[in-house]
């Protein structure tokens, strides 16, 4: 029996495949080369689930929220429209390009709008806009049936399907984009639910998190964070990962060499032996947020406005290699998928468990995605 | 009279080719029970004296003891068990209400049997306690709500006064005078050497013991004996006791007789006086009184230690628990209905009370519900036998555990259940100089940190078996355990899955 993620109140693990190009500079890649970097990791994936996420893609809307919404009939797209119409200033709509290939079978309506919210609403929300965002997402997600925002960033997009992560980019023109940033997934599902909804990047506001393996503490830190307004509908990693990853660094300010520590902590006799004031701080860290650590094998890419944080469990129990050449840095499960884009490299290196890999762009180029 | 005799429910049965007539038996029991008959040249024995303590049969040179269950029995009924007959006759005879000890020995359900524990295969990896590092250490206290930052955007360093533990284990309470000074010392040493905390109980801590006060928890019980200004900042952490999983609802009684010496100056009561503990306490009729308490103690230390409150698990505990956490306490404790104890009445220890298995998991998922779980560590006790009991306490969402009934056995206890008597053959519930004597606290220190060592090991091999190095991410982590024979109703109270699913 085949169940949506989540729908059986089951939890589903996989293995995978990611990988992620950034350029310093801002220069703007074309999202051929991350799909080519994704397809040599072909057998790390089964074909049930593959996605990107692209930075900077949009600069003639980077002001606006661009929802990406996967829909299952005309009705629900109505309905869903019709609040989108109450709580936003839709800007732009419009069917999400794509090229019909006998690998990707069964989609839904895709569609994308640029919106900006409602003022009037807003201010009546009393919340900051990304929250007020966040909550109308999830109203969406979880009340209108047949309807599922699966990206809802500035100046960026998640394009994600069933099917090996090449075809998905073929799938969805990814050539036809440029942007500062990619992350892919190429996933390798212990069951096979056939949602596109649960296909990965999953990403919330500009966060969005690519990750490889199967945690531990799943449950832990799911019981944790819905304390904190989330709901883990999709039973996944990742959903779960990207909620402790927005409360950590949205909600409690962490910066992100902080959130690193909390959820791949450095052992306890590891910080004993620290210098000040550093102990002092990994272990309140460490103390305070203990629910959130995350054990068990992991690789993650983190995507966000202006940079992308690549972690691995502290045991550095996944794959996970990073290499550069000038201001481009790229990070994937295996070298292979960095050396078939770019074969001359100035550093190649697999970072340590625990050990965060942060690439931010620079001031210049941070002020033109703005 | 004659007609209350009741034949005895054990029996000492002696192999008399081995017996040597040694007298060993006879000078190591309390209770009168073997006597050496000079006429005959040959050891007697009165099995109605016997309580079952073992005691002859471990010291016997030539293991010619044994003690079995007596086969003699009433017509058998299902209805009017031997013990149901035996109590109505015993109350007849006395009038008395029919006194135990230790916890809840009858046939309920111990959920900790019908629930299994997951470990890895093939998608992710078991870790190797050996070759890996494996993290038990536990902070027990309140957690901040939200990161403060300084004007050059350090992080302050808000935590409130928490308790630390290399493992999630204490020893829980037992007071000076239901158990013995040389028990006490035996626990102190074992969790300093642990790095674990012991607990006072109500009796008040004797001055020798100031020194582990590192590793000691004080106790604020309904009686307040021995507490004071000094009393309350010698421990790592205060602990105000409101109930007993073995006795919920009443109060304690330690009769004059055992109030002697350095009982009678530890407990600051005069010699000879029963030291009777209310059933509640006359300054907490209500959750708001309790709010009063907990702040004056934490004003009495500063509001450097953080403070324990300290329930039986009765119906309503979820409720009760969401009070406590509102109530400025920083652990919450909650003893289940099987939990130990110096003296009950029967049945209450048999009836009252709920099983700690279902207390746990109905508190910490409604302390989660009402988004308060960081606000206090939950603390679990009333039977915990082993370490895969630990493992199914912390899986559901306990932060430690407290265990005495196993560290009382771990000391010679062969949980005769005869404590409320005084004449405890291995010298740990009783204040007999003789008896005392019989345990040496270095050995018992020493078997009470093996049994923890053993404990820990076996915690982090299953843990590694889990895929997960550190305790925090097995904390509430319930898709760890899986119910085994469980309706759905017992499945949904403890959050866990049917094993198969």
């Amino acid at each position: 029996m085949l169940y949506k993620e989540g729908e059986n109140g089951n939890r589903i693990p996989s293995g995978c495949a990611i990988s992620g190009i950034f350029s310093k500079s801002g220069k703007r890649i074309n999202g051929e080369d991350i799909i080519k970097s994704i397809s040599v990791m072909h057998d790390r994936s089964n074909g049930l689930g593959g996605g990107f996420a692209g930075y900077g893609i949009y600069p003639e809307y980077k002001r606006q929220y661009a929802f990406h919404v996967f829909y299952d009939s005309n009705d629900a797209k109505e309905v869903c429209e019709r609040y989108l119409d109450r709580h936003f200033d839709v800007i732009n709509l419009s069917k999400i390009p794509i090229t019909r290939i006998p690998e990707i079978k069964d989609e839904p309506l895709i569609w994308r709008y640029f919106v900006d919210p409602l003022p009037t609403k807003l201010a009546a929300s009393q919340l900051d806009e990304k929250e007020y965002v966040v909550r109308c997402v999830n109203k969406i997600n979880t009340q209108l049936d047949g309807c599922y925002v699966f990206s809802c960033g500035k100046n960026m997009g998640v394009f994600k399907a069933v099917g090996y992560p090449e075809d998905v980019g073929r799938f969805y023109r990814l050539n036809e984009y440029e942007g500062y940033c990619w992350t892919a997934h190429g996933r390798y599902p212990t069951n096979t639910p056939g949602w596109w909804g649960g296909a990965h990047p999953f990403a919330m506001l500009d966060y969005s998190i690519v990750h490889n393996g199967e945690i531990s503490s799943y449950d832990a830190n799911r019981r944790f964070i819905e304390m904190y307004g989330y709901k883990c509908s999709l039973l996944t990693d990742t959903e779960v990962i990207t909620y402790i990853t927005d409360y950590l660094l949205r909600k409690q300010g962490l910066t992100l060499e902080e959130m690193a520590s909390v959820v791949a902590a450095p052992f306890w006799s590891t910080i004993e032996h620290m210098e000040e004031p550093k102990r002092s701080r990994l272990l309140y860290l460490r103390n305070t947020f203990a629910s959130l650590l995350i054990t068990g094998p992991f690789s993650i890419l983190l995507g966000f406005t202006g940079g992308m944080m690549a972690l691995n469990d502290r045991l550095k129990l996944r794959s996970m290699v990073v290499g550069e050449k000038s201001d481009m840095v790229y990070i994937a499960s295996e070298e292979c998928a960095i050396r078939v884009v770019q074969p001359d490299l100035d550093k190649i290196w697999a970072p340590r468990g625990g050990e965060p890999v942060i690439v931010k762009l620079n001031e210049e180029a941070m002020g033109g995605i703005m | 009279m004659v007609r209350d005799y009741l034949y005895p429910e054990y029996e000492v049965v002696r192999d008399r080719d081995k017996c040597i007539a040694c007298r060993v038996c006879e000078r190591q029991c309390a209770n009168e029970v073997h006597r050496y008959d000079e006429e005959l040249e040959k050891m007697t024995a009165d099995s109605s004296k016997c309580v079952n303590c073992h005691r002859c049969v471990c010291l016997c040179p030539t293991h010619a003891l044994k003690i079995v269950k007596s086969d003699h029995t009433f017509k058998v009924n299902a209805n009017w068990t031997n013990e149901a007959i035996s109590d109505v006759i015993r109350q007849a005879g006395t009038g008395a209400t029919l006194l135990a000890s230790m916890g809840n020995p009858q046939e309920y359900p111990v959920y900790w049997d019908k629930m299994l524990i997951n470990a890895s295969q093939v998608t992710n990896p078991s870790i190797d306690p050996l070759r890996e590092p494996m993290e038990t250490r536990t902070y027990l206290g309140k957690k901040p709500h939200k990161i403060e930052r300084d004007k050059k955007g350090d992080i302050v360093p808000n935590t409130p006064p928490r308790i630390e533990l290399s493992t999630p284990i204490m020893f829980s309470a037992m007071s000076y005078g239901s158990i013995s000074y040389n028990a006490h010392a035996s626990l102190a040493r074992a969790a300093q050497e642990l790095g674990i905390l012991y607990n006072t109980g109500e009796g008040g801590l004797h001055k020798d013991f100031y020194k582990y006060g590192p590793n000691t928890i004080v106790q604020v019980a309904s009686g307040r004996f021995g507490v004071y200004e000094d009393y309350l900042n010698a421990g790592a952490a205060i602990e105000i006791k409101m109930g007993q999983g073995a006795k919920p609802g009443i109060g304690g009684h330690l009769p004059g007789a055992k109030i002697v010496g350095d009982i009678s100056r530890t407990r600051m009561i005069p010699e000879g006086t029963d030291a009777i503990s209310p059933a509640p306490h006359h300054d907490i009729y209500s959750i708001e009184d309790l709010r009063q308490l907990v702040f004056s103690l934490k004003e009495a230390c500063d509001y450097k230690k953080p403070v324990i409150v300290k329930i039986a698990a009765v119906h309503n505990v979820a409720a009760i628990a969401s009070g406590i956490a509102r109530s400025g306490a920083d652990i919450i404790a909650i003893d289940g209905y099987r939990g130990g104890t110096g003296a009950a009445p029967k049945r209450i220890r048999d009836n009252v009370g709920i099983p700690i298995e279902l207390a746990l998991a109905s508190v910490d998922q409604r302390l989660r519900d009402e988004g308060i779980r960081g606000d206090v560590s939950v603390v679990v006790g009333g039977s915990i036998r082993n370490s895969a009991d630990i493992v199914k306490a912390i899986a559901l969402g306990a932060d430690a555990v407290y265990i005495a009934t196993s560290a009382l056995l771990a000391l010679g206890c062969h949980l005769c259940r005869s404590c409320q008597a005084g004449k405890c053959n291995w010298g740990i519930a009783t204040q007999v100089p003789e008896l005392v004597r019989r345990l040496n606290p270095d050995d018992g220190a020493e078997r009470l940190v093996n049994l923890v060592n053993a404990w820990t090991h076996e915690i982090k091999e299953m843990m590694g078996g889990m895929g997960i190095n550190s305790i925090e991410a097995l904390r509430g982590n319930r898709l760890m355990l899986r119910g085994i024979g469980l309706n759905e109703k017992e499945l949904e109270i403890l959050g866990i899955k049917h094993a198969g699913e």
